[in-house]
């Protein structure tokens, strides 16, 4: 009898909890609308979809380089598996030809598709619904007016029971902070629409935030540095390595032109966001730039009295520097050594004369020498800066044919010690052998991002 | 300090601080002149060579990487007399305007048809990519390099045009 009864209540359990997860991840379809691809928008409206579409990088995840612009099909690795992007063109059949705009305004602000199911954060819908309705607006006149491509992504490759979609229901209870923002009325203008732009579509946070065991960003840590593409997301609150501080105008300066003579040129992941901010006016580019440094605040005396000095040394012309590939003797120091590799091979550009972006930049101002993980640094040794196709573009050779893996952490190694008070790096060995084997995967693409840039795979088009 | 580097098949030993440039020796010590001086600082390509294989810039590696590696210079792939089949393409198309880029473009070339005999324009325009031609024969060096495949093809030759020199 007791038995019975246990069972009975552990049924009826089962069966609330059933009903609980139902509604909790129940949503509904919304119907397909034949007409949908066919509607007409206005210009005005289609080209502030254009901008905005650039702020969110929609490219870089939805398209794969040398395909058709928005068609999906770009594998993004996650720790949980490889996820498919979708097709975002107005293809009926395998995009989103179908959608109304209540759909697609679902999307961004719920992580649902149009059938009802519930997305993978992968699509950072985290940061979307912050976006306002107006702007999701244009942004579906700029989907629905792109040509039509037919393309169906491949199957996501994940781990049961992540197949299982209802479960992000539960993601989402833990880790989904829906809607927009709150206004803070202690804050200018500039920093309430930098943190529009930064927080929403931009999703800064995406790469630069690190993520808890869930794939959620911590919040706590918020843009504490990530990872993105096999490169390092650095560290862009008060946990900047910068030796010298970003401040508003360098960090505008920078998303504007892609370098910046205290910093260098962006790469990997960020160059094509830098190559897409290009399409934003000047005002967001500063008030992104005004709320990402009220993140970080405003440095420690320390840095800020070595970052005078840095600033005395390096700003406007350079001090007549010694190094060219003619004059670096090394006799003194043993031949094979990592000081004997960097004088040989790197002092020529990064102590020479050449100025940003085309001179290689000098280590007393890299972050990459300070950051606690070396990958970038890794990489960039092993595979260079590739040149843009056709452009003027900064350059590096690559040294993975001429190093082994040795003397690429030996040299590294020496410029950690030389350039940084940092701790030395572990485990640089094994980490270059692992890059240079692609055990760690890393995304190789020319500084401006040219590859994905939109009017190189069609964006333009339609 | 002496090094001893093995070119085109010949072993050398020369004197030199480390640190100095495959570049300079070449030229400077061992008279192999058709790798180019441009910019010093691996940005245009003009000093080319190919080590175990790979196109590298001459004027960015030190000597001391180079011992026991087999470097390859634009003088290894032919002669005045006899030139190989990369050096009689680009004759034949007339590839060169001032020539300055062209032993950098060639043996960026030589390095990519030791991998592929047949590349696509594509393939050819990614391994050229670091070569720069400021007289402009971009259009004739892509010809060059497809006939050059050709020519391998029809000597069978697909693996390596590179001769023995002195
Ligand atoms: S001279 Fe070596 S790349 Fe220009
Ligand atoms: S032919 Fe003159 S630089 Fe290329």
């Amino acid at each position: 009898m007791r038995a019975l009864r246990a069972a009975i209540v552990f049924i009826a359990a089962v069966f609330v909890a059933a009903g609980v997860f139902f509604l909790l991840a129940w949503r509904s379809e919304i119907p397909e609308d034949a007409a949908a691809a066919q509607a007409s928008f206005a210009p005005d409206l289609v080209a502030k979809g254009a901008q905005l579409a650039a702020l969110g990088n929609c490219i870089a995840c939805h398209t794969v380089p040398g395909k058709p612009a928005f068609s999906g099909g770009l594998a993004v690795p996650t720790p949980f598996g490889t996820i498919y992007s979708t097709n975002i063109t107005p293809d009926r059949e395998t995009g989103i030809g179908g959608w109304n705009e209540a759909a697609f305004q679902r999307a961004m602000n719920e992580g649902v598709d149009r059938n009802g199911s519930h997305l993978y954060p992968a699509f950072p819908y985290d940061h979307f619904t912050r976006v306002s309705e107006e702007d999701n607006r244009a942004l579906y006149a700029f989907l629905m007016t792109r040509a039509a491509v037919k393309a169906e992504a491949p199957e996501n490759d994940l781990q049961f029971p992540l197949t299982f979609r209802p479960l992000l229901a539960c993601w989402k209870l833990l880790f989904f902070d829906r809607g927009e923002l709150e206004p803070d009325s202690g804050q200018s203008e500039a920093w309430t629409r930098g943190r529009y732009l930064a927080e929403g579509l931009g999703h800064c946070g995406a790469c630069h935030t690190p993520r808890n065991a869930f794939g959620a960003e911590d919040r706590d840590r918020n843009f504490g540095g990530g990872e993105a593409e096999g490169w390092q997301a650095y560290a862009i609150n008060k946990d900047s390595k910068a030796p010298i501080p970003w401040d508003e105008q360098s960090l505008a300066f920078y998303l504007r032109n892609g370098w910046h003579e205290f910093h260098g040129v962006s790469r990997g992941p960020m160059a094509e966001v830098t190559g897409n901010l290009s399409a934003l006016p000047d005002s967001d580019i500063m008030a992104i730039a005004t709320y990402v440094t009220s993140i970080m605040g405003d440095p420690t005396p320390e840095r800020g009295e070595r970052a005078a000095q840095l600033r005395e040394q390096f700003e406007g012309d350079r001090l007549e520097q010694t190094a060219d590939s003619q004059s670096s003797l090394v006799s003194a120091s043993g031949a094979g050594s990592g000081e004997a590799i960097y004088i040989a091979a790197c002092a020529s550009c990064h102590e020479g004369r050449q100025r940003q972006p085309f001179g290689g930049l000098n280590f007393e101002l890299s972050t990459a020498v300070n950051a606690p993980n070396p990958q970038n640094i890794v990489n960039i040794v092993l595979f260079g800066l590739p040149p843009a196709d056709g452009e003027a573009s900064a350059v590096m050779p690559a040294f993975r044919h001429l190093l082994n893996d040795q003397q690429v952490a030996d040299v590294l190694a020496y410029m950690r010690e030389r350039f940084s008070e940092e701790p030395a790096w572990a485990g640089l060995v094994e980490l270059v052998a692992n890059t240079r084997s692609g055990a760690h995967k890393v995304t190789i693409r020319p500084s401006d991002g040219i590859e994905r840039a939109p009017h190189n795979v069609g964006a333009e088009e339609g | 300090m002496s090094i001893s580097l093995t070119v085109n098949g010949s072993p050398h030993q020369i004197d030199a601080d480390p640190s100095t440039p495959l570049l300079y020796v070449l030229r400077d010590d061992l008279a192999l002149n058709g790798a180019k001086y441009g910019c010093g600082l691996g940005q245009c390509g003009s000093c080319t060579v190919v080590v175990d294989g790979e196109a590298v810039l001459s004027c960015m590696v030190p000597v001391m990487l180079l011992e026991g590696r087999e470097i390859t210079t634009i003088e290894g792939l032919g002669t005045i007399d006899d030139p190989g089949p990369l050096q009689q393409a680009f004759i034949e198309l007339q590839a060169a305007q001032c020539g300055y880029c062209i032993p950098g473009m060639m043996m960026s070339a030589h390095a990519l048809l030791r991998r592929n005999a047949q590349p696509s324009d594509e393939d050819i325009r990614e391994a050229l990519a670091t070569n720069l031609c400021r007289c402009g024969t971009h259009m004739r060096i892509l010809a060059a390099i497809r006939r050059a495949g050709e020519l391998m093809k029809a000597a069978s030759l697909p693996e390596s045009d590179e001769r023995r020199a002195g």
